[in-house]
């Protein structure tokens, strides 16, 4: 699947560059975001939300997070 | 649950509680507008050891430990412990040495630039004119994929040794007291003046480290990341939170009468503003191409990440080089051979940025 980001074991900032990347390349619809910390959680989170896309799943899968971000047409 | 100290209003919240720590430990007894400087401590630290001879500032900075400590602390609390390595730790160290010879040019890491100024030194403000130069060239880089690759999960007990090393600096001090007036105790090196003989009680400075480790593991709070997240995607969360140290700091400083506005003849800071400006300069970007200030550096070690330790330990063997080889800078200004290193420096990040990054 394209619309899947694996940032997992990447440091700071890289898992934020990759999402804002996927985020400007797709425009609207649905982004998942592998990270494997809490901080690249919240960072992926809170940067996706302020290009108005919206967070709306995290789900724990073993050590990682899955995060689902979506933006409306 | 919710993480309410990585919120904005947390984030303010740790940079305030920062500054007027900062400021309270000059007040108790550390050395002006040094409250607390990361780089400044680890070279305190280095010379405390013995691995340089400067007589001047040799101490085994208790907030150091503390730093690392409250921040292992504050990760087995909330259960965000997860050792890992393995991004590049070759890499990381020579960041960290090159990061620490740039901060000793200028006198101090990010936290002291902010604290020098907040104390009413001018000439941190090409320190940190030079600090946000240096990320911006450092975001260029991870503009165009610089990448250190990915760590890899690893076991527990390798994210323990660097709090181990760090708790057993404190046995050492506790086995090897102070002496006043005496140059050593046992294994250890004590300045009997300059910089490294002006410190707060052993427990206060221990306390305030790990009440900062703590806060700062669980805010993410980071004096590099503020400056980059705004040049790179204007996003002001982590720089509110050192706009709001500074402020602290500056208030603190006013109540307190640390503070004393000028150029000429600040403490533990000289007027070469070029150097001043371009050690920082390294120092910045050093730091964005490892992803995390000194500080950051070291709550991350805490919580189990082995390179940012790796990135730790070159920065004291660059604290020992720094000394050894005549590099830091002094009251009296940059030195020759310090602009050599610092110009070796900047080639080397500059190699380190063009050549490890991913082609898309």
């Amino acid at each position: 699947m394209n619309n899947t980001i694996d940032a997992k074991g990447l440091s700071c900032p890289q898992p934020v560059i990759l999402t804002l990347n996927a985020i400007k390349k797709a425009k609207t619809g649905e982004l998942i975001v592998l990270v494997d910390t809490q901080t690249s959680k919240e960072n992926v989170s809170r940067a996706a939300t302020a290009k108005g896309w919206k967070v709306e799943e995290v789900q724990a899968v073993n050590d990682s997070y899955k995060i689902i971000l979506r933006k409306e047409n | 649950m919710k993480n309410l100290l990585a919120t904005k209003r947390g984030i303010v919240g740790v940079g305030v509680t920062i500054g007027i720590l900062a400021s309270l430990l000059q007040l108790w007894g550390n050395p002006a507008n040094m409250g607390i400087c990361v780089a400044c401590f680890v070279r305190d630290m280095t010379g405390a050891l013995g691995l340089h001879r400067a007589a001047v500032v040799q101490y085994l900075r208790p907030e150091i430990m503390g730093f690392v400590l409250g921040s292992f602390i504050a990760a087995y609390a909330f259960k965000e412990f997860k050792s890992r390595v393995g991004s590049a730790p070759l890499v990381r160290f020579i960041l960290g040495f090159f990061a620490m010879i740039g901060a000793l040019i200028f006198l101090g890491c990010p936290w002291r630039a902010v604290l020098r100024l907040s104390g009413g030194d001018f000439n941190a403000i090409f320190g940190l004119f030079g600090l946000a130069v240096g990320i911006w060239i450092g975001t260029l880089f991870l503009k165009n994929g610089y990448n250190l690759g990915s760590s890899h999960k690893t076991y527990t007990s390798v994210g323990w040794i660097f709090p181990v090393i760090m708790l057993s600096f404190l046995i050492l001090m506790f086995f090897n007291p102070i002496i006043t007036g005496e140059a050593k105790s046992g294994v250890l090196f004590y300045s009997v003046e300059g910089p490294g003989s002006m410190h707060a009680p052993l427990f206060i400075s221990l306390g305030i480290g790990l009440i900062i480790g703590f806060l700062a593991q669980r805010s993410r709070f980071c004096t590099m990341g503020a400056i980059r997240d705004v040049i790179l995607f204007k996003q002001t969360h982590l720089f509110m939170g050192l706009v709001s140290m500074a402020v602290a700091a500056f208030v603190m400083n006013l109540i307190l009468n640390q503070f004393n506005p000028g150029f000429e003849n600040q403490p533990i800071a000289h007027t070469m503003q070029v150097w001043n400006f371009s050690g920082m300069v390294l120092a910045g970007l050093a730091f964005t191409l490892a992803g995390g200030c000194p500080g950051r550096q070291l709550f991350l070690s805490g919580e189990g990440d082995g390179d940012a330790a790796v990135f730790v330990i070159g920065m004291l063997v660059g604290a020992g080089f720094a000394h050894n080889f005549g590099l830091a800078s002094s009251g009296a200004g940059a030195t020759m051979a310090g602009i050599i290193a610092l110009f070796i420096g900047l080639v080397s990040c500059l190699l380190i940025g063009f050549t490890m990054k991913e082609s898309f």
